[in-house]
């Protein structure tokens, strides 16, 4: 019986390459913020990177892979999706992001909803992307349940950590859902922090709001050992976030959106708190997001705050794949008069080691540096460019397919007509 | 008396001036359409007018003519609103403000042709909730100018950030017949009038598939089935065939704004745009047009364009895309990120769209993402052909290739001189003429229009 599910065990495990491997000859992006290396190699051993950059020995016996003349990058870690939640946005049952008439909140793990299966998965990877940042979504009440770090690999295998961070919505979306007002939603928020105090020490009030699970999954929230995501984007809420730590000191914030976080930059530095910001709002959405700009990114990071590229609320079940346009787009900004964006290496850091660092996951992921999953990406171009296209992807290791349902699709109607039979048969 | 015999006299020359090229050419009923309107075609008429500019010579620039034409080190020459020509090297002529355009490009404006700016606005509030009059699964009467905002923010952003000079506003996709869209030049008024393309024709937004089944099914109502759209769409047409031919014959006829608008699609007057995904659907409203005898301008979405590239450029008919938005319900779930350049290659007429306010500042960008995938499967496009994806190729749909969408000279100056090469994410409009008068500059703050609503909010004026 043990040998069997030791078999089983091994059937599950993600798989790591076990080769050695040396990618030379390419632009060598260590995704830590640094400038590119030029004819850099990258060394890899059992799924790890041994070494990148320059003057890397290379062990005889080691397969090469020829990079001339492409770049070699981390995988894109994508900053704040629903990917592997859901098939099809429109079609309910595919679609696990939120549980709007579960009696669970706080308590709901996404870890088993993960679909590697999804279109999304494959898309993604084929455009660059091998890990994300997966959140539920706040259905029935604040709290939206905990989220995880996924690899875009193909296989079955692709939650790499679970219950990493608890999800919250603050603002206008939690304050609708809590009741109606932002007193509501704080209300409602410092009473759940009150009942998992509670819960602690093991005791549950009967009149209490939460039910049993849910105060207890926000233990380790309460003492700061599982991260919380606060989706926030008005600068007066970010403030009323941050007024939080006063009173719950141990809480480990990470702020999710942040439109109009610069206006509050220098707070948010001073909190020491990070940010998973969209890159690119810059409109007047709704009226916590007045002060919308493009610079929102850029000035945050003038004012020492830590800030990854998210995506919350913008196609993020199925479009990390826009990361690299979107972080290509903060450096354009660094040329408009009046503009604030990142240089080019700060921003390819965004969509790799600094939300592998904001998941605690950066001594693991996110960057081209010793010890990191070897999580590879070879590009014909700047990857920042929409012209450029991807030629190899490996995650932990392992040489990806790119081959998707789109990709299956474009090859069948390259030429549209149908030949002797109907493209039904072409495959 | 003589008033009314005025006004009618007043509108007739305005319903004239407003009625498009494609309408001349019109064959069968010619007779019939030059008799006097038995309405005014044009009762908002466009109180849009250019703007003051200076003759203006931006030199040792590369350019996209918008035809498919390139030109290195050339100067681009505009004067009294309109382009003069396109030369390469040589001295420049005087009498013109020269601008030194060296290491930056110049092409067309943007033209967007799937906008909904002005009826879904920014603050997206439900107050603002003007773009589906979803009462009804046929509401032809209805025209989105009568819901543009135009002091939308959204407008702003598309010029500074997307270099987009027109853009037709249409109606949402919960009917079958959403209503006339209206044509705009991206120049802030205080009305919509201040804002329309002058002498753009109307447009009529038709919409397939899942959107209005949904819509009307969710209340158990027809249609519910893609059978039921057709059934209602047949319908329809039905009705306008035979309100048409009453007024061809000079009978009289109760006014009907929803006819009135059917019966100027088939007279080949209104343009229509038809939002549909599937190739199945767009190949049954091909032939839907032709049983009722009108045309279809453009297929909006169009996610499976490439599934039937050889009808519709057998068809002569646009499909505007996206570059890689794709799986957000079932409809979009066979969106291929090659779409584009197989429209392109098949000889049909592509266009890059947005359907987005945040999209619509990125079309040059979206044109990159295709042209990249394309090239990739080994078509490959010139980038200055790529670019009639974004305004030769639109102006087109939208019944405007005459006045704008190019570099040719005697066309309106709607002009982008751009910080670098336009397809690349690192590049911005640096300047933004319309109709030759400088409307942006990124270099000039009083150069950046502020809509009303942001004035003495946080963020007022701010580099967006």
């Amino acid at each position: 019986m043990k040998h069997i599910l030791l078999a089983c065990a091994a059937l599950i495990a993600a798989p790591v390459s076990a080769e050695t491997v040396a990618i030379t000859g390419g632009r060598v992006v260590i995704g830590d913020g640094s400038a590119p290396i030029d004819n850099g190699t990258v060394l890899v051993t059992d799924g790890r990177i041994v070494a990148a950059g320059a003057n890397v020995a290379i062990p005889a016996g080691a397969k090469r892979v020829d990079a001339k003349g492409k770049w070699v990058t981390p995988g894109i870690v994508a900053g704040f999706t629903r990917m592997g939640l859901v098939g099809v946005d429109g079609v309910r049952p595919s679609n696990d992001t939120e549980a709007r008439t579960s009696p669970f909140n706080a308590s709901l793990d996404i870890a088993p909803a993960i679909n590697p299966d999804v279109a999304a998965i494959a898309v993604n990877r084929a455009a660059g992307v091998t890990r994300a940042i997966v959140s539920p979504d706040a259905g029935n009440a604040i709290f939206g349940g905990q989220g995880v770090v996924i690899d875009t690999g193909n296989d079955m295998n692709a939650v790499t950590k679970s219950k990493l961070f608890q999800f919250v919505e603050f603002g206008e979306t939690g304050a609708r859902i809590a009741g109606g007002s932002r007193p509501a939603l704080i209300a409602a928020f410092r009473t759940a922090l009150s009942e998992a105090a509670d819960a602690a020490k093991g005791v549950f009030r009967e009149d209490g709001l939460l039910k049993r699970q849910d105060a207890l999954a926000l233990v380790p929230v309460l003492n700061g050992t599982m991260k919380l995501f606060i989706h926030v984007e008005g600068a007066p809420d970010i403030l009323s976030v941050l007024a939080l730590k006063k009173d719950y000191p141990a809480l480990n914030i990470v702020l999710v959106g942040a439109t109009e976080g610069w206006r509050v930059a220098p707070q948010i530095a001073a909190a020491k708190v990070p940010v998973l910001a969209s890159a690119l709002n810059d409109l007047p959405e709704s009226f916590e997001q007045l002060a919308a700009t493009q610079s929102n990114v850029g000035r945050m990071v003038a004012a020492g705050v830590q800030v990854g590229i998210g995506m919350i609320n913008d196609n993020e079940a199925r479009q990390a794949q826009l990361s690299m346009q979107y972080a290509g787009n903060l450096v354009a900004l660094t040329k408009v008069p009046g503009a604030t964006g990142l240089s080019w290496d700060k921003a390819f850091a965004a969509i790799s080691s600094v939300p592998a660092a904001i998941a605690g996951l950066g001594a693991d992921l996110g960057s081209l540096k010793a010890g990191r999953r070897a999580d590879i990406v070879l590009w014909d171009g700047d990857p920042l460019e929409g012209t450029t296209g991807v030629t190899d992807v490996w995650i932990d290791g392992v040489k990806q397919p790119l081959s998707s349902r789109q990709t299956r699709l474009r090859d069948r109607y390259l030429d549209p007509a149908e030949g002797n039979l109907p493209n039904a048969y072409d495959r | 008396m003589r008033l009314t015999a005025l006004l009618t006299g007043s509108a007739m020359v305005l319903a004239s001036l407003a009625t498009p090229a494609i309408a001349r050419k019109k064959d069968k009923d010619e007779a019939a359409a030059a008799k006097p309107a038995p309405f005014n075609k044009d009762p908002y008429p466009s109180t849009y007018r250019a703007y003051p500019g200076v003759p203006t010579a931006v030199t040792n620039v590369t350019v996209y003519d918008g035809e498919g034409a390139k030109f290195v080190n050339a100067t681009v020459y505009f004067r009294d609103g309109k382009v003069e020509g396109v030369e390469s090297g040589g001295a420049v002529k005087d009498g013109y403000t020269v601008i030194d355009g060296t290491g930056k490009w110049v092409t067309p404006g943007i033209i967007d042709v799937h906008s909904h700016l002005g009826d879904y606005p920014t603050p997206s509030v439900d107050a603002h909730s003007d773009g589906n009059e979803a009462t009804g699964p046929a509401r032809p009467e209805v025209w989105a100018e009568h819901s543009v905002w135009p002091q939308d923010p959204g407008f702003s952003r598309a010029l500074a950030n997307g270099g987009v000079t027109a853009l037709q506003i249409l109606p949402g996709s919960a009917n079958l017949f959403g209503g006339r869209s209206v044509t705009l030049k991206n120049v802030y008024a205080r009305n919509v009038q201040g804002m329309k393309f002058p002498g753009a024709p109307y447009g009529l937004k038709m919409a397939c598939g899942e959107n209005p089944k949904r819509v009307y099914g969710s209340r158990g109502q027809m249609p519910s089935t893609r059978m039921g759209n057709m059934a209602v769409n047949r319908q329809t047409w039905a009705r306008a065939v035979e309100y048409k031919r009453k007024l061809d014959k000079g009978e009289s006829v109760n006014r009907d704004l929803a006819m009135e608008t059917l019966a100027g699609v088939l007279s080949g007057e209104i343009l229509v745009h038809n939002h549909c995904y599937r190739a199945d659907e767009m190949s049954l409203v091909v032939d839907m047009a032709k049983e009722f005898g009108y045309k279809v301008s453009t297929f909006h979405h169009a996610v499976e364009s490439y599934k039937i590239a050889d009808l519709l450029a057998k068809e002569g008919i646009c499909s505007a895309m996206w570059a890689d938005w794709w799986g957000f319900k079932m409809e979009s779930y066979d969106a291929i990120n090659e779409n584009i350049p197989l429209v392109h290659k098949a000889g049909a007429c592509a266009i890059v769209h947005s359907d987005d306010a945040n999209g619509i500042q990125r079309l040059n960008q979206e044109a990159a993402k295709a042209l990249g995938d394309g090239r990739r499967i080994g078509i490959n496009v010139p980038d200055e052909v790529a670019w009639t994806w974004l305004s030769y190729n639109p102006a087109k749909a939208l019944g405007i290739a005459d006045k704008t969408g190019s570099l040719k000279p005697g066309k309106m100056a709607d002009i982008v001189l751009w910080n670098g090469n336009p397809l690349s994410v690192y590049s911005r409009p640096d300047k933004v003429w319309i109709d030759g008068a400088l409307m942006f500059d990124a270099a000039d703050p009083k150069k950046r229009p502020v809509a009303d609503f942001e004035l003495g909010q946080p963020g007022e004026g701010d580099v967006k």
